[in-house]
């Protein structure tokens, strides 16, 4: 179960993806890297059948890349999400991709960030706040009520930090290990997010209540 | 769009059969290039999964397996059992589960044996085809992704693979876990089969970097013995090899039962508590003592 969300701030976009190679109940490895840069100012969060998520991925990025080669311009990002769509579309009748994805970007025409939600259903939307699977599901409510238009870094960091707290209270065999890419501008910043110190905090918070509780009776 | 003139020549098709030929020699184009795209034809059924469904029983022998390969400080470490299953039937206790691709590439079996035996045979020609044209030898990177390519243009018309493919290049050791659903992951440790689950148990607590050659041999030996013991369908002769820097050597053959009676002497014994290793009665008598001495004084 992948657990993938992504949301724009200001000048930047977010995905986190976690970072776990899972076969049936085998943890395979806890250092894969579900989200592919298309280019500097692009780039997407895959969950889905492994082999499907890098196949597409990759042809993706070729395609991306050829087209800057072919052409002497870049894609611009909703281009890259309807060109993938397209893709999706083709591939639900045909077999190969049932890939969900995440397509995050910043726009340097129109000087903002844009996120595209996508689905192997061949579903697109641009979309402010998004998520996969059942993780992305609990994020959902808390985009609803935290996310706010033109979100600072450290803002955008501490949304990450709810929505990786609560994914890791509530769903059964929740990842532990996250990678969070921004992307703005001037490319993409990757930082390692272990959410255990995040457990831990939750924990020592929830000791302390039953200790409050104890001492009230 | 006047774009740049670019030379896109390298976007046409690869080097063999074309390029190749001009240094490599003639007999070479005797062979046909593409020889993994064996292009078996898929039968002409209107419902083909059902199909699958009715002839799968008269050809999936070999489904239960214990696998495992990690990398650590001296190289890599390949174990594996031998036990092939028809069901509840132990079809052969001798299966050859580590194929040996070529003398620094070494890949493992689980699911269908004859998929498996196949599949890596096709990959060491596709392997020794790479060094033929380039003039050295094929990376553990690009042979696994050959490897996963081939599986991945399979997906879903029937075959069943979950195969390691481990080796020492330029690069050092590496690592990769390929199997038929198209999954290709890098890694340091991975174990594949019915029986991978006891056998990580014991690799993963006993697993350190800075393993000797001996240490992690016995490492990879002791887990599979493990899987072997708990899973059913894995069992025979448990297989070691290690791979270095001047390629794979096969380390030792051990057959399951004599490792088990070597792990746990049946031999009779006087003292049965001391043997066992548990001091829970001596320290009870050693408490009854004290307390006696006590009550006495």
């Amino acid at each position: 179960m992948d657990v993938v969300f992504g949301f724009v701030g200001y000048d930047f976009a977010v995905l986190v993806a976690d970072r776990a190679a899972t076969q049936q109940i085998i943890v395979q490895k806890l250092d894969e890297d579900k989200i592919v840069e298309l280019d500097s100012t692009k780039i997407m969060a895959l969950s889905g059948p492994k082999g499907d998520c890098v196949a597409f991925g990759e042809y993706l990025r070729a395609n991306v890349r050829l087209y800057r080669l072919k052409y002497g311009h870049e894609l611009d990002v909703s281009a890259t999400a309807h060109y993938a769509r397209n893709e999706l579309a083709e591939a639900l009748r045909s077999g190969p991709y049932q890939v969900n994805c995440l397509l995050a970007g910043f726009d340097k025409l129109k000087n903002e960030p844009e996120l595209h939600f996508m689905d192997y259903l061949a579903t697109c939307h641009r979309v402010n706040t998004g998520g996969h699977g059942y993780g992305g599901m609990f994020c959902l409510s808390l985009f609803d009520k935290h996310w706010v238009p033109n979100m600072s870094r450290a803002q955008a960091m501490d949304l990450v930090d709810l929505c990786v707290g609560e994914v890791c209270e509530r769903l059964v065999t929740a990842p532990t290990d996250y990678l969070v890419k921004i992307v703005d501008k001037n490319g993409c910043e990757t930082i390692v997010y272990d959410a255990t110190d995040r457990l831990k905090k939750r924990r020592d918070l929830m000791a302390d209540v039953a200790a409050r509780m104890a001492s009230m009776n | 769009m006047n774009g740049p003139t670019l030379d896109f020549s390298f976007l046409d098709a690869t080097a063999r059969g074309s390029m190749a030929s001009k240094h490599v020699d003639e007999s070479l184009d005797a062979i046909d290039g593409n020889m993994h795209e064996c292009n078996f034809k898929a039968p002409a059924v209107e419902d083909f999964e059902g199909f699958q469904r009715e002839v799968i029983n008269y050809v999936k022998p070999n489904h239960g397996t214990t696998t495992l390969a990690f990398i650590f400080e001296h190289g890599i470490v390949v174990a594996v059992d031998s036990r092939a299953s028809q069901g509840p039937y132990i079809s052969s206790q001798t299966v050859k589960k580590v194929i040996e691709i070529n003398p620094f590439l070494l890949g493992t079996m689980a699911g269908g044996a004859a998929d498996c035996q196949f599949w890596q045979r096709n990959l060491g020609i596709q392997c020794r085809l790479h060094e033929l044209e380039n003039g050295k030898r094929i990376t553990v990177r690009a042979a696994s992704k050959l490897l996963a390519n081939t599986l991945y243009s399979y997906k879903g018309k029937g075959l069943s693979m979950g195969t390691m493919v481990a080796g020492w290049d330029l690069n050092g050791p590496g690592l990769y876990y390929v199997d038929s659903e198209g999954t290709r992951l890098k890694g340091q440790r991975f174990s594949v089969g019915s029986g991978s689950l006891f056998a990580y148990g014991v690799l993963d607590q006993g697993y350190k970097w800075d393993l000797t050659v001996e240490e992690a041999c016995e490492l990879g030996r002791r887990a599979i013995y493990h899987a072997t013991f708990r899973d059913a369908f894995s069992g025979g002769t448990v297989s070691v090899y290690h791979v270095g820097a001047n390629g794979w050597t096969k380390v030792t053959g051990d057959d399951v039962g004599e490792l088990h009676f070597s792990y746990y002497p049946a031999t009779p014994v006087d003292d049965v508590d001391a043997h066992c290793g548990g001091e829970g009665k001596k320290e009870a008598e050693a408490r009854a003592a004290t307390e006696a001495s006590a009550m006495e004084t």
